[in-house]
């Protein structure tokens, strides 16, 4: 979705204001915010894919006013709602007033260091074979899909070139939707500074974005 | 404004809405037995006391000081880092970027946080934020500027937008002067700023 969160060209936000010695959380909200997040992965079944189109998908001027952990919240909460494992009178109570719906497993202190060191990996086996091979030139199609991708507006429509085949990987269209995980053969495409931003830019920079063999067509 | 809002009790901390609503929907997950309260008290000490970039630093360091670990980094980095016992979520597929006088790499996710927690942990609010992610890709050498980082017109400047689940981590030019160092004092110079290319590894004193 062409949303507030694709930011990449967008002027107007001013510099970039570093904290010095910038603590990990700067509250303990933000802390349980983040801890809740993770461990209802497990038992809430959603994917990192329906988590970051929850985060996304809502009034541009609501995201740009958000936090981040306020974004994450949000999403959390949209992702408990839409699955009826919390409804919106227990959250205003601040107790369970429903029945539990059953799930399949719940995040214990034995799971925990398991499940972050094995992570999820995206890549998957295939017997398709890749269309492009490292030094192809492509274009970013030109798509404004309604629902969740992860080519950036500002590529779309841009000639570039293959730097690096990557393997074949979950592709996020699909497994956002709960359509599955559709894997898909993703790339490592360059493109010139000049290509993007036009020829004032700066001719020293070079811009790349990993890309799915759909976003592609050959050129 | 009214004096109303100096009238709370001052022994009450004064919470705001957001924070009352993480408590309460923490206490339903809670009775639901969805959370289990110790395990995330376990999430939060690990990536705010256990994971985070002196893991990178590490890396780094070793990828400067041990030719054959160096070569491995850049032929696949995930099995070179895990190597080290870093390794999971948000790192599951890591490249090495080199950083040379001829090029410089910088890492961004312009679509949302994007960042490799195991080598780097979680990534400071300026990296999430809106002025990061918008100027990156149109406007590198301006935010490097911001980081007080200015770079000779020549040097290539080569920014990775992290649109996929490829973490990416900056291996920072060596500092002159450090030939007979150890690792472990090389470590101390690899900041994390070097590693996500906003910065330069300190030179030695």
């Amino acid at each position: 979705m062409n949303g507030a969160q694709d930011m990449g060209g967008v002027h107007g936000f001013g510099p970039v204001e570093a904290e010095p010695d910038e603590p990990v959380f700067h509250a303990d909200w933000e802390r349980r915010a983040f801890a809740l997040t993770l461990a209802m992965g497990m038992p809430g079944g959603w994917n990192i894919d329906m988590s970051r189109y929850a985060r996304e998908n809502r009034d541009p001027a609501e995201y740009l006013s958000m936090s981040y952990y306020q974004i994450w919240f949000a999403a959390l909460e949209t992702m408990l709602k839409e699955r009826a494992l919390v409804a919106e009178d227990e959250i205003a109570a601040g107790h369970a007033l429903h029945e539990r719906k059953p799930v399949t497993r719940v995040l214990s202190t034995d799971d925990v260091l398991k499940v972050l060191h094995r992570g999820g990996p995206t890549e998957r086996a295939t017997n398709t074979k890749p269309a492009f091979k490292v030094g192809d030139r492509v274009r970013a199609k030109t798509i404004h899909p309604l629902t969740h991708t992860r080519l950036p507006r500002y590529v779309r429509g841009h000639a570039g070139v293959i730097e690096r085949a990557i393997g074949c990987h979950v592709f996020p269209d699909s497994n956002a939707q709960g359509a599955g995980e559709n894997p898909q053969w993703l790339y490592t495409v360059r493109f010139a500074g000049r290509e993007l931003w036009g020829a004032d830019s700066d001719p020293s920079v070079q811009v790349s974005v990993d890309a799915w063999e759909p976003y592609l067509e050959p050129i | 404004m009214s004096g109303h809002d100096h009238h709370h009790d001052h022994d009450h901390s004064e919470l705001s809405e957001t924070q009352l609503r993480v408590r309460a929907l923490e206490t339903v997950l809670t009775e639901k037995g969805y959370v289990d309260p110790a395990a995330l008290d376990l999430l939060i000490e690990t990536y705010e006391k256990k994971v985070g970039p002196r893991n990178g630093a590490r890396v780094v360091a070793k990828a400067w000081a041990d030719p054959a670990y160096r070569a491995r980094l850049f032929k696949d980095a995930t099995p070179a880092i895990t190597e080290l016992g870093f390794a999971g979520r948000q790192g599951e597929h890591i490249v090495a970027l080199e950083n040379t006088a001829k090029r410089h790499n910088m890492v961004v996710c312009t679509l949302c946080s994007c960042y490799p927690w195991p080598v780097l942990g979680l990534p400071p609010v300026w990296y999430k934020s809106a002025p990061y992610r918008s100027r990156a890709v149109a406007d590198p050498r301006g935010v490097l500027a911001d980081f007080g980082v200015s770079l000779p017109k020549d040097t290539d400047i080569r920014v990775w937008d992290s649109t996929a689940e490829i973490r990416y981590l900056v291996i920072p030019m060596r500092p002159a002067g450090t030939e007979t160092w150890s690792e472990e004092k090389l470590a101390e110079l690899v900041t994390r700023d070097s590693m996500i290319g906003t910065g330069l590894a300190k030179n030695p004193k």
